[in-house]
C-alpha cells in the first residue's frame, strides 16, 4: 500500500496524488497519442466514439453523479450543441470559433433549463427531463429552415490553421482532435472538483439543507451544475455530429438519453473513471454483440443472424445486474480489486460493506 | 448590545403553535442553552435563526442587522455556522471535503477560474486548508481525514459535523443536541470543545441540550421552553430549581 505522508498543503491540492500516479496517466496519454500507429483504421475510429462517448458521459457526470440531478434530456444537449456548432460553421465561422461557441450556447440553454429544474426532485426532475428529449425531436423538425428538418444535414469539413480534419479521409487527426478535447474536459472537471464549486455539488447532493446553512446557494449552484454540464455535453454533441458525418431529427433520441444515464451508472457515478469506463462500454457492445454473434453464427452454420433487440436486451441486463450486485459501478469494482491487491493479504470481504445511513433532518420544504 | 436578539417571534405550523412569542438575547461570548421537553420548539428557533422558516410575526436581528431580510444561504455570510440535531453532513465526500464545505462562505473565486484552476485559486485552497487544518488539530480528527463519512460511527461525525461549523469561522455557533447519542466520555469531551470554542476562540455559543450535566457545565445561562413560550431563563441552578421548569418536566403531581 502506498503512504502519502503530506509534508504541505500543496499535496492535497495537487492534482495526482504521487508520483506513481503522475507516471501512469502520462503513459496512458502517451499511448493514446501515439494509437494511430498501432491500430487500423476502423479500431480507432471506434476509439474515436469511446472518447466522444466519455466526453458527453463527463457531461452528465458533473450534472448527475456530481450534483445529484438526474437527467434523461441530455440528447437534446447533444443535438444543440452539434446544430450549434455545425450551422455557425455553415454560416462561414472557424472551426475554432463554432466549436467553442456550440459549448457556450448549449451551457446557455442549460442555464436557462435549470429555472425549472432547480425547483423539482428526484423522479419529478427525470421526467421532466424526458420531456425536454421528446421535444427536441420535434422542435428540430419545426426549425427545418435552419437545422433542414428530417433530410438532415452533412458535417463540413474541419479547417484548424490550414489543416484539414475529416472523419473518414483523416480519422487520425480527427481521433487526435477529440482527444485533446477529452484531455481538455477531463482537467477542467478535475480542476472543478479540488475547488469550492466543485465541492458545492457534492453538498448540494448529499444535503442541500446543511448546504444552504454553510452558505451554499442551491439555485446558483444548480444553475452552474447545469450550464457546466450541458456545455460538455455540447461539446460532445458537435464531435458527435462530425463523426457520424450526417445526422437529422432522428438521430439524438431519447435512446441516446438512456443510454448516456445507463453509461454513467455502469461506470460508476460520481467518478471521472465512471465516465470513461461506461463509454468504453456503450461503444464497444454493440461491436462485440455483433461479431459475437457472426462467430456463433458461422459455427452452427447459419451464417450472418441478426437478432431483433439482442443490443437493448443486454444492455438492460447489464444495468439490471449491476445494479444488484455492483451499485458503484466498474470504478467501484476496480477500487475493490486495488485495494484487495494493495492490502494483501490483510483486505477483509466486508470492507466496502456500505452502512445503513441514520435517520436525516426532515425535509423542510 | 446583544450579538443575537429575537424578539416576540411566533411561528404557527396550521394550528400548532410551535414558537409562541418568544424573546431572547445571547450575549457576545457567552454560552446560552436552550432546554425543554420534546416538541417543545427548541429546534424550530434553530430553524428559524437559520432562515428555513419564516417567522408569523416577529424580528431577528444579528450584530444589528435584521436576519429575516436575508435568505438562508446569506445567513452563513453573517459568521452564523450550525449543527443538527440528526446530523445533516456530506455522506458521499471525505471528513476533509466536508470541513473544506464550512469555508464556502470564505470562497473568494469565481467558476471560470476554478476550472483554470489559477495560482489565485491555489492560493486560496491552501488557506481554506490551513484553517480546516487548524480544527482537524483542535478536534483530534486527523485519523479520519481522508475517510468517506458513510463509513464513520456516529460519534465521530457529531465532531466532523461540529468540525464543519468551526470551519467558517463563525462568530455564532447553533449546536443542536451537541451531545445526543455521545458516550459519558464522548460527551465530557464535547464538553470541554464548548468550553475551549468560547474561551480560546471567542465564538458565542448557542445550543439546544437535553443533558443537564453538559448544559450546567457549560453554559452561562439557560432559557427553559415549553409549548413554545419562556418558561425560565437564568443561571442553570436558577433554571433547574425553578417551580415552573419542574413542573413542566415531571409534572406537578396535584393531578
Amino acid at each position: 500500500m502506498r503512504i502519502h505522508f503530506k509534508t504541505s498543503y500543496e499535496h492535497d491540492i495537487r492534482l495526482f496524488p504521487d508520483w506513481w500516479s503522475f507516471f501512469v496517466y502520462a503513459a496512458l496519454v502517451a499511448v493514446a497519442v501515439i494509437l494511430p500507429w498501432l491500430l487500423d483504421d476502423f479500431f480507432l475510429g471506434e476509439v474515436t466514439n469511446v472518447l466522444i462517448w466519455a466526453i458527453a458521459g463527463l457531461g452528465l457526470m458533473l450534472l448527475t453523479g456530481q450534483t445529484g440531478q438526474a437527467s434523461l434530456g441530455h440528447a437534446a444537449f447533444l443535438a444543440i450543441g452539434c446544430y450549434s456548432c455545425i450551422i455557425g460553421m455553415e454560416n462561414g465561422l472557424p472551426f475554432l470559433l463554432a466549436f467553442p461557441l456550440a459549448g457556450v450556447i448549449t451551457g446557455i440553454f442549460g442555464t436557462l433549463f435549470s429555472i425549472p429544474a432547480v425547483r423539482l426532485h428526484g423522479i419529478y426532475l427525470a421526467i421532466a427531463t424526458i420531456a425536454l428529449s421528446v421535444l427536441a425531436d420535434d422542435i428540430i423538425v419545426l426549425l427545418e429552415p435552419w437545422t433542414d428538418g428530417v433530410s438532415g444535414k452533412f458535417a463540413p469539413m474541419i479547417t484548424i490553421f490550414g489543416i484539414e480534419i475529416e472523419r473518414w479521409t483523416t480519422p487520425d487527426r480527427f481521433y487526435w482532435l477529440v482527444l485533446a478535447v477529452t484531455i481538455l474536459c477531463t482537467l477542467f472537471y478535475r480542476n472543478l472538483l479540488r475547488a469550492p464549486l466543485g465541492r458545492a455539488f457534492a453538498a448540494v447532493r448529499d444535503s442541500e439543507v446543511s448546504a444552504t446553512a454553510m452558505g451554499v446557494h442551491i439555485a446558483f449552484t444548480k444553475a452552474a451544475a447545469f450550464g457546466l454540464s450541458c456545455a460538455i455535453t455540447g461539446l460532445a454533441g458537435a464531435l458527435m455530429g462530425f463523426y457520424a458525418g450526417a445526422f437529422n431529427n432522428e438521430t439524438f433520441s431519447i435512446v441516446i438519453s438512456i443510454s448516456l444515464l445507463m453509461m454513467i451508472v455502469i461506470g460508476g457515478l460520481g467518478s471521472i473513471h465512471g465516465a470513461f469506463f461506461g463509454a468504453i462500454v456503450i461503444a464497444f457492445l454493440p461491436q462485440a454483440l455483433s461479431m459475437a454473434t457472426d462467430t456463433i453464427g458461422g459455427m452452427i452454420g447459419g451464417g450472418n443472424v441478426a437478432i431483433p433487440g439482442l443490443e437493448s436486451g443486454v444492455f438492460g441486463a447489464i444495468l439490471i445486474l449491476f445494479i444488484l450486485f455492483e451499485p458503484m459501478g466498474i470504478y467501484g469494482r476496480w477500487l475493490k480489486i486495488r485495494t484487495w491487491f494493495e492490502l494483501f493479504p490483510f483486505a477483509r470481504k466486508d470492507m466496502f460493506k456500505r452502512q445503513k445511513s441514520y435517520l436525516k433532518t426532515e425535509r423542510l420544504r | 448590545m446583544s450579538l443575537l436578539e429575537i424578539t416576540n417571534a411566533t411561528l404557527k405550523f396550521g394550528g400548532v403553535v410551535a414558537v409562541n412569542d418568544l424573546s431572547l438575547s445571547v450575549e457576545e461570548g457567552e454560552v446560552y442553552a436552550i432546554v425543554g421537553p420534546n416538541g417543545a420548539g427548541k429546534s424550530t428557533v434553530f430553524n428559524l435563526i437559520s432562515r428555513f422558516y419564516e417567522p408569523f410575526s416577529g424580528q431577528i436581528m444579528f450584530d444589528g442587522q435584521n436576519l429575516l431580510d436575508r435568505r438562508a444561504d446569506a445567513v452563513a455570510d453573517l459568521g452564523i455556522a450550525r449543527t443538527f440535531q440528526n446530523i445533516e453532513l456530506f455522506d458521499h465526500a471525505t471528513v476533509l471535503q466536508n470541513l473544506l464545505v464550512g469555508r464556502h462562505r470564505h470562497r473568494r473565486t469565481n467558476m471560470i477560474e476554478e476550472m483554470l484552476f489559477t495560482p489565485r485559486v491555489r492560493r486560496e485552497e491552501k488557506k481554506h486548508r490551513e484553517a480546516v487544518e487548524r480544527v482537524i488539530d483542535f478536534l483530534d480528527l486527523q485519523p479520519y481525514r481522508n475517510k468517506m463519512i458513510a463509513g464513520l460511527p456516529y460519534g465521530v461525525r457529531k465532531v466532523v459535523e461540529l468540525g464543519r461549523a468551526l470551519a467558517s469561522d463563525p462568530r455564532l455557533l447553533l449546536l443542536d443536541e451537541p451531545a445526543s447519542g455521545l458516550s459519558v466520555e464522548e460527551t465530557q469531551d464535547m464538553r470541554w470543545w464548548i468550553d475551549d470554542i468560547r474561551k480560546q476562540m471567542g465564538i458565542t455559543v448557542l445550543m439546544v441540550e437535553h443533558d443537564m450535566g453538559l448544559v450546567s457545565g457549560v453554559s452561562d445561562r439557560v432559557l427553559a421552553l415549553a409549548d413554545g413560550a419562556k418558561l425560565a431563563e437564568g443561571t442553570p441552578a436558577e433554571v433547574q430549581s425553578d417551580p415552573a421548569v419542574i413542573a413542566a418536566y415531571l409534572g406537578t403531581g396535584a393531578a
